[in-house]
């Protein structure tokens, strides 16, 4: 994926203003900034969100014009966001969203619907991986889920969908540190060349059990800085002032 | 999303047309439009009725010439004219059919278009069919296994003929015909419809499902069925309709009573998908009805589960009388409005015996501009000691231009009567939507799993073939509803 020169407007306002960044397979990128600096815009901007007027730059993903595409095109293009906040859809199971949304990408594919038992065996499996007991594959998509369930729910359904590139929009935010190794551990264990992950976070705790190729500082709408995983630790130590500070000198 | 897809998405969904919209041309015997003692006369003669079913009739009928239409419920429609409409109307097949082969072809083509194909579905699904063509009785199947556990089930015609003594028992004792207006009209003219009698302790061994259709220009149609479920007797009913599509406002006023003896359950589940109207609200049936199950011995047990899906008009609010002791009354409703279409609907649950309890789950779902009302009454009398009642009441809009509105009523006359009643509305949420399209599921798709997972509390309750009907009639209802 790469994102050139990209400007976004949220209700009249620039949020993004001509930010650049490259995404190759195999690769992990942690967008870090602080609040307001546009982190959730861009991830939402990517998955297709409505409510962003795109006013400059583009996108281009698998050669494709991401920013024309319909977002459940660009989900069946590989493109997996794990939400901030992960909305409840009662009455639905999280297996039934889960089976419809793989079968839409197998259709996409060509590929034919996945046989029941084959199924279950998949779902189980990755549950067992995020450690989720299986009465949550049949629970209403996050219905009555704590937070942070709800975020271990997100990583569970990126584990069963496998996308070729999975946004994770704060996934660290409102765990405790044991959800926070499962919900690494699960991102980690998803690791693959052909597989890139862009982690937002404000942050650097996630970075202590995923470790990112690359490191991006957001202030103002665009990347100020890029660095490797000890940029990371330079943030949490010194906090985004000085960097902010030494960016604008 | 911005408002103007999702209104886009909106006109898209009203530009949707009616799945089931075609006529049947077959040779009808049809009586000159017009109500008056006369017709009476003429279809009780047609039916050689015994005479005190006529006298019944001409009583409703004079009593009714009394009353004026109801004008409480939350619905606006032109006024009808009850001299345009023709009262009886029968397909001339040679009556006493022996096997399917001899059905007029076209008529199992019609079957067949609706998905019912009589044959092949009843076998499949070890149910007995009483399909009602216009007015009079088609065929009827499975006829012997039930005869053989002493199931009565038939049309309602041939009940008048073979079983008068039942019919005279029982007809009218839960839905007098100085009910209501419609129920007034419709004891005088019903021209068929169905019965079944469950003996004292017998199972039902099947489902018993009957399909109703219109296909009349000009007729209205007035179904009258009666159940009863004898002490310690179970039975499952199946009732599901669809109509063509037709120019004409169809009144269609049916009638329901079901009698439950001591410890006998009644299950009655309906799915309606009458021609709802066009986009601008043309045509489409006008349905009121008239439902009322009579929990009249002890420990006996009635469950009402409806999903509405059809008709330019509902007025239905099916119920339960819950007079023996530890009686149990159930309402379970899906409720779906669009277009132009108007819901008026609910339940009434009275309370008269000790310990008697009753739960109401009711889901709303109103798109396009359409008007959804429940309306519901809980009554607990100063003899029901110890009185539970449980309520919900859950309405989703799609769009900006529906509505939804909730009327409970609640009458308790009895400190000890326990009552609750839950409300909610709320909207399909854009994040809702947007969820479900960021995991590769389409709008369309994503609008069905959320109504689904909305309704599911009360498909749950359905038998498992007319839960999957019940789920595809709404996938197909709300098709392009949200863009």
């Amino acid at each position: 994926m790469a994102v050139s020169g990209l400007r976004v407007e949220v209700g009249g306002k620039e949020i993004l203003t001509g930010l650049d960044l490259v995404v190759r397979p195999g690769e992990v990128h942690a967008i870090m900034g602080p609040n307001g600096s546009g982190k959730s815009t861009l991830a939402h901007v990517l998955s297709g969100r409505d409510g962003y007027v795109v006013t400059g730059g583009s996108v281009s993903y698998q050669c494709r014009d991401l920013l024309a595409m319909a977002p459940e095109e660009r989900a069946r293009a590989g493109l997996f966001l794990g939400f901030q906040y992960p909305v409840e859809i009662p009455g639905v199971s999280n297996v039934y969203l889960l089976r419809s949304a793989l079968n839409a990408r197998r259709a996409a594919r060509g590929v034919s619907e996945i046989d029941a038992a084959g199924f279950l065996r998949l779902v189980k499996a990755k549950a067992r991986l995020m450690q989720m007991d299986e009465s949550f594959l049949q629970r209403g998509v996050n219905e009555g889920f704590s937070g942070g369930e709800k975020k271990r729910n997100e990583i569970f359904q990126m584990a069963v969908l496998e996308p070729v590139l999975a946004i994770l929009d704060e996934t660290d935010s409102g765990l405790d540190i044991d959800a926070l190794k499962v919900v690494a551990n699960g991102v980690n264990s998803l690791r693959d060349p052909a597989r890139a992950f862009v982690l937002v976070t404000h942050y650097q705790r996630l970075l202590d059990y995923i470790r990112p190729d690359f490191v991006h500082v957001l202030a103002g709408g665009r990347i100020i800085r890029t660095g490797d995983h000890t940029l990371a630790l330079e943030l949490e130590a010194d906090g985004y002032e000085q960097i902010l500070a030494a960016a604008s000198s | 999303m911005t408002g103007n897809a999702l209104n886009q998405g909106l006109e898209d969904f009203i530009g949707r047309g009616y799945a089931h919209g075609f006529v049947t041309d077959i040779e009808s015997d049809t009586v000159a439009p017009g109500l008056s003692e006369d017709v009476i006369r003429f279809i009780s003669a047609k039916k050689g009725e015994p005479e005190f079913l006529l006298a019944w009739r001409l009583k409703a009928y004079r009593h009714w010439l009394t009353l004026r239409e109801p004008r409480w419920a939350k619905l606006h429609h032109p006024p009808i004219d009850y001299q345009a409409i023709s009262y009886y109307s029968a397909p001339r097949a040679t009556p006493g059919l022996k096997s399917i082969d001899e059905v007029d072809p076209k008529l199992l083509q019609t079957y067949e278009k609706l998905g019912i194909p009589l044959h092949e579905r009843a076998r499949l699904a070890g149910v007995a069919v009483d399909a009602v063509f216009d007015s009079v009785s088609v065929t009827t199947t499975f006829k012997d296994k039930l005869a053989a556990a002493g199931v009565i089930f038939c049309s309602f015609s041939e009940a008048v003929r073979e079983h008068p003594e039942l019919v005279r028992k029982y007809l009218g004792t839960v839905v007098p015909y100085r009910d209501n207006y419609f129920a007034a009209l419709n004891s005088a003219v019903f021209t068929d419809g169905s019965f079944v009698y469950i003996p004292k302790g017998v199972r039902c061994p099947m489902e018993l499902s009957t399909y109703f259709r219109i296909n009349q220009a000009k007729t209205g149609q007035f179904e009258r069925t009666l159940i009863v479920a004898e002490d310690g007797s179970h039975v499952s009913y199946l009732e599901g309709c669809t109509a063509p599509q037709r120019d004409e406002n169809q009144l269609h006023a049916a009638v329901v009573e079901l009698v439950a003896l001591n410890d006998a359950t009644i299950k009655y589940s309906t799915v309606q998908n009458w021609y709802p109207g066009d986009e601008e609200g043309r045509g489409g049936i006008y349905n009121f009805v008239t439902k009322r199950g009579d929990c009249r011995g002890a420990n006996s047990r009635i469950s009402w589960t409806q999903v509405e899906a059809g008709s330019a008009i509902t007025w239905k609010y099916p119920s339960c009388i819950l007079r023996g002791e530890n009686s149990v009354g159930e309402f379970y409703s899906v409720a779906v409005t669009n277009n132009l279409q108007q819901a008026d609907t609910g339940t009434k649950m009275i309370h008269i015996g000790r310990n008697t309890r009753s739960t109401i789950v009711s889901k709303g779902i109103s798109a396009g501009r359409a008007q959804n009302a429940y309306r519901g009454l809980v009554k607990i009398l100063p003899t029901a000691e110890n009185a539970r009642n449980y309520t919900q009441c859950d309405s989703l809009l799609m769009g900006a231009r529906c509505g939804a509105h909730t009327f409970p009523y609640m009458e308790v006359r009895n400190p000890t009567a326990v009552v609750e009643h839950e409300a909610t509305t709320s909207r399909i949420g854009d994040d809702q939507l947007f969820y479900c399209r960021q995991r590769g599921i389409s709008t369309e798709d994503a609008v069905n799993l959320i109504v689904n997972g909305f309704c599911k509390q009360v498909f749950r309750q359905l038998p498992m073939e007319f839960a999957v009907e019940a789920q595809n009639l709404l996938n197909v209802s709300l098709e392009g509803a949200v863009g």
